[in-house]
């Protein structure tokens, strides 16, 4: 137990904001570094091999953009809901239903001029997302169920829920597997090798697709919403205040709805980069851990969109990094890096103030004395 | 000559930068019931914390029976003969009263025969001072008096030979009280001493034989019981510091706008606190509601203010029926009909400690024009009005950008009261306006309420201020226990008759 006591006022933003999320990492960093070590592999060549798949040719680059898109949503997702203090552990299920949305839209309405359907499927993704979030929403506003609870529960229906949908009514009956029929190729997403074609450079495939700019833009989104309109305003005054809210006349009821449906929806555009982007159909377990891992990309951002996106962007790099890792060092398996994953969630989040107070008290010492001085 | 069992010299001990105790003295003698009496906030817990090492004074000394010692924990105080029962009991609600009893010490009483002696001894106890206690019953299945002689068994089984009871019958319905004041006296007979914390003059004259008075945190007097009066004690608790000058005019009283008819209202738990209350106000007018914390004031102005459901009877403004038992206005329709409220607890609900001071300054008006236009907020308007009022009440950092909870008291207050008089209020609720405030700040939001009273406004302060309450009301009400006790004209009342009517004594 630390007994330092900091003056939060004190404190520099960056301080709190950078540095320490910064130290956090290089631990995680470490600590994995020795599990390479242990696993008999170079650690060294490990981190070079990570850097060079994820930036060292444009279509690990690719990959690595790709990943981002689907940690931005999910990050984004759980900052809103946290903004409101509730803890939306749901991401998952909110975008496997989301994915739904996506293609019940894109399929039934593909007759329609392209770039409509676009933003209708869109729509359909963030609509049945929210709608997946509204009930553990309504749940705990109502009846004081814990969103946390409801949520996980709500994984499993989500997921148990798509298998038999998968299987007994909207499969291709063409084949066993359980997926659909792809989308009309007409109303898929451009590619990133489309563009580069068009501008003459001839790259090889890559998931890559139109929906990145999707999730800059909801960054975009997030943050004016959170903090420059009069629902993000009442939806932090709910999550800050309770008991306050109410005496300024704002529902805690109304706002938590807001909140988690905003925050499914978000979730649930997962969907529009992995089937209106990459694979066109629905496949049992397309979110594959972006739900969760989403959880661990807003800790790390700090539930702020300026913060998510470069986590967002690391998960990324060790996503596409960690799997040309495993390529190259047969040592080194796949759950290697769900495990430097885990690391990271434990220091960025579980951990978070193991340092932070001697951080902390380390800088504003510092500054006192330059002040003094 | 008695000597004293327990000795305080000096005690001193503050939370940040408000003084709870200041240089308190105080002697117990042993084999007395002694009361401390004082208004809520006075010390007087904090006081019996440090003698029970739940809490370490910055200076001063504790003697038991003429020997320093040192408490660091209620340990301490427990093998020293101190025992304390809590206002909230301490108290395993799923284990039998023997299980509660030997918890902590079950380390030599858990089996066999020292459990069968632990058990032999307890049920002595109990027959001694006739506690009536099932030692195997379960305490969830006991009544708050019974849980209450646990409590008090549990402590003497411990050794106790001082017993402090904190606000003891603040739970109690009044055939309990009489049960429990049985058994202190009996305790008394039996050589224990007896410490009662309380804020009823009533049961001090009742059973103590020596009282100490407390008032914002010091020691204004001790005496033997017999040679005071409930009159005496009301004076001492209430204070009779110097009237605050505020200028006000004359009062220009104007139409009933405000009423408020046969109100009853229940808190959280279901208890019913505001009891049959009827009042007016009429515009150009300040009521003032005096009265001890917790009689009913809060759970009044949370009412009136849309906070609250009312339980039955209804709330008038402008002769327009604004609540009753099936429905209420809520604060936002209530704000935009001309009621605004300053409520008694700034911190848990005036406002969000983590917003910065501009976001507060806005809080329940961020939906209006010019903050916000469809939804969005305009921050170039907001920060323009923040320096602008924040400027004119010299709220200090003057820095709108700053979170909140890095202001004073008195700055927090300053921006709650900004923001709820900006709009010309018709109606004002205010709740304890100057508590936690410097005295130049004091002045300053006096100052106001009674500009806004000028304007023609209707304002109803709730304060435990007596002084405040005589400076700034044109007619006083008093509230006890959830009812309306008594209702004079500010003119010729002393202090001392609203105290005692504030005691629940006239």
């Amino acid at each position: 137990m630390s007994n330092i006591v900091v003056d939060k006022s004190k404190v520099p933003w960056w301080v709190s904001n950078v540095i320490v999320p910064l130290v956090n990492l290089t631990l995680a960093l470490l600590v994995s570094g020795l599990f390479v070590f242990i696993a008999g592999e170079n650690p060294i060549e490990a981190v070079k091999l990570i850097i060079y798949g994820s930036f060292g040719y444009i279509q690990g680059f690719a990959y690595t953009l790709y990943y981002t898109t689907n940690f931005i949503f999910t990050g984004l997702a759980f900052a809103v809901a946290f903004h409101c203090r509730l803890f939306n552990i749901g991401g998952e299920g909110q975008a496997y239903i989301g994915g739904l949305g996506v293609f019940l839209v894109a399929i039934n309405l593909s007759f329609l001029p392209v770039p409509i359907v676009w933003l209708l499927a869109i729509f359909g993704a963030f609509l049945f997302g929210a709608a997946w979030a509204y009930i553990p929403a309504y749940l705990q506003s109502k009846r004081g169920s814990h969103v946390v609870i409801t949520t996980i529960m709500f994984n499993f229906i989500a997921s148990s829920l798509m298998i038999f949908l998968l299987v007994d009514v909207i499969r291709d009956t063409n084949q066993m597997a359980p997926h659909t029929v792809k989308l009309p190729e007409e109303i898929w997403l451009p590619s990133f090798e489309a563009f580069s074609g068009i501008l003459g450079i001839k790259i090889r495939y890559s998931p890559l697709n139109l929906t990145f700019l999707l999730a800059i833009a909801s960054l975009f989104f997030v943050w004016f919403l959170v903090w420059k309109t009069k629902w993000g305003y009442e939806m932090r005054a709910v999550g800050y205040n309770t008991q306050a809210a109410i005496y300024a006349g704002i529902s805690p009821h109304k706002n938590i709805i807001i909140a988690m449906c905003i925050s499914g929806g978000l979730a649930g555009l997962l969907g529009v980069n992995e089937i209106l982007g990459v694979s066109h159909k629905i496949q049992a377990g397309f979110p594959a851990g972006y739900g969760f891992t989403g959880i661990a990309v807003a800790l790390m951002g700090r539930n702020h969109p300026i913060g998510i996106l470069p986590a967002a962007f690391l998960f990324g790099i060790l996503y596409q990094g960690g799997s040309e890792v495993t390529f190259e060092m047969p040592n080194i398996t796949r759950y290697m890096f769900v495990a430097v994953q885990g690391l990271i969630i434990l220091f960025s989040g579980a951990l978070e103030n193991l340092f932070r107070p001697q951080i902390e008290s380390f800088f504003v010492r510092r500054l006192n004395r330059e002040v003094n001085a | 000559m008695v000597s004293p069992i327990l000795e305080l010299t000096d005690i001193n001990k503050s939370f940040g930068h408000v003084q709870a105790n200041k240089n308190i003295n105080l002697k117990i003698n042993k084999g007395t019931i002694h009361g401390i009496i004082g208004e809520n906030g006075a010390g007087k817990s904090t006081l019996m914390s440090i003698v029970f090492g739940l809490y370490q004074a910055n200076s001063g000394s504790i003697k038991i029976n003429g020997k320093e010692i040192n408490l660091r924990s209620p340990r301490d105080s427990i093998i020293n003969g101190i025992g304390m029962v809590h206002q909230h009991f301490m108290l395993v609600e799923n284990f039998t009263v023997l299980e509660n009893i030997i918890l902590g010490f079950e380390g030599e009483a858990v089996f066999g025969e020292k459990l069968q002696k632990a058990k032999e001894d307890l049920e002595k106890l109990c027959q001694t001072y006739n506690f009536n206690i099932d030692l195997d019953a379960t305490i969830s299945d006991l009544s708050v008096g019974f849980r209450q002689r646990v409590e008090i068994l549990k402590s003497l089984y411990r050794g106790a030979e001082v017993l402090i009871l904190d606000e003891p019958t603040g739970v109690l319905t009044p055939q309990e009280v009489d049960e429990l004041f049985k058994i202190l006296r009996s305790l008394k007979d039996e050589g224990k001493t007896i410490v009662l914390i309380t804020h009823k003059l009533i049961e001090i004259m009742d059973l103590t034989s020596e009282v100490s008075v407390m008032r914002q945190g010091e020691m204004v007097g001790h005496t033997k019981t017999e040679d005071t009066s409930k009159e005496q004690l009301a004076e001492m608790m209430v204070g009779r510091s110097v009237l605050l000058r505020v200028d006000k005019k004359e009062i220009k009283k104007g139409e009933t706008i405000f009423k408020v008819n046969n109100l009853s209202v229940k808190d959280d738990l279901d208890v019913t606190r505001v009891k049959d209350v009827n009042l007016e106000i009429c515009s150009g007018e300040i009521l003032g509601i005096a009265g001890v914390t917790g009689n009913g004031q809060t759970e009044l102005l949370e009412a009136l203010s849309g906070i609250r459901k009312v339980e039955s009877g209804s709330i008038e403004l402008f002769g327009e029926k604004i609540s009753d038992q099936n429905n209420f206005l809520n604060p936002r329709m209530l704000k935009e009909k001309g009621l605004a409220h300053v409520p008694e607890d700034r911190q848990r609900m005036g406002l969000i400690s983590d917003f910065k001071a501009h976001e507060n300054l806005i809080f329940g008006y961020h939906d209006q024009e010019p903050y916000s236009k469809s939804a969005i907020l305009n921050n170039k308007e907001i920060t323009e009005y923040s320096n602008k009022v924040m400027q004119e009440y010299d709220v200090r950092p003057n820095s709108p950008n700053l979170i909140t909870s890095n202001f004073s008291g008195g700055n927090q207050q300053k921006i709650i009261l900004s923001r709820e008089l900006n709009e010309n209020p018709k109606v004002l609720l205010v709740g304890q306006p100057t508590r936690g405030v410097d005295i130049g700040a004091i002045e300053f939001i006096h100052q106001r309420l009674i500009d806004m009273r000028d304007k023609g406004a209707a304002i109803l302060l709730a304060s435990v201020e007596l002084d405040e309450i005589l400076s700034l009301s044109d007619r006083i009400i008093v509230m006890f226990d959830g009812k309306i006790v008594g209702e004079k004209e500010n003119k010729n009342v002393t202090d001392r008759e609203l105290g005692l009517l504030m005691a629940g004594v006239a």
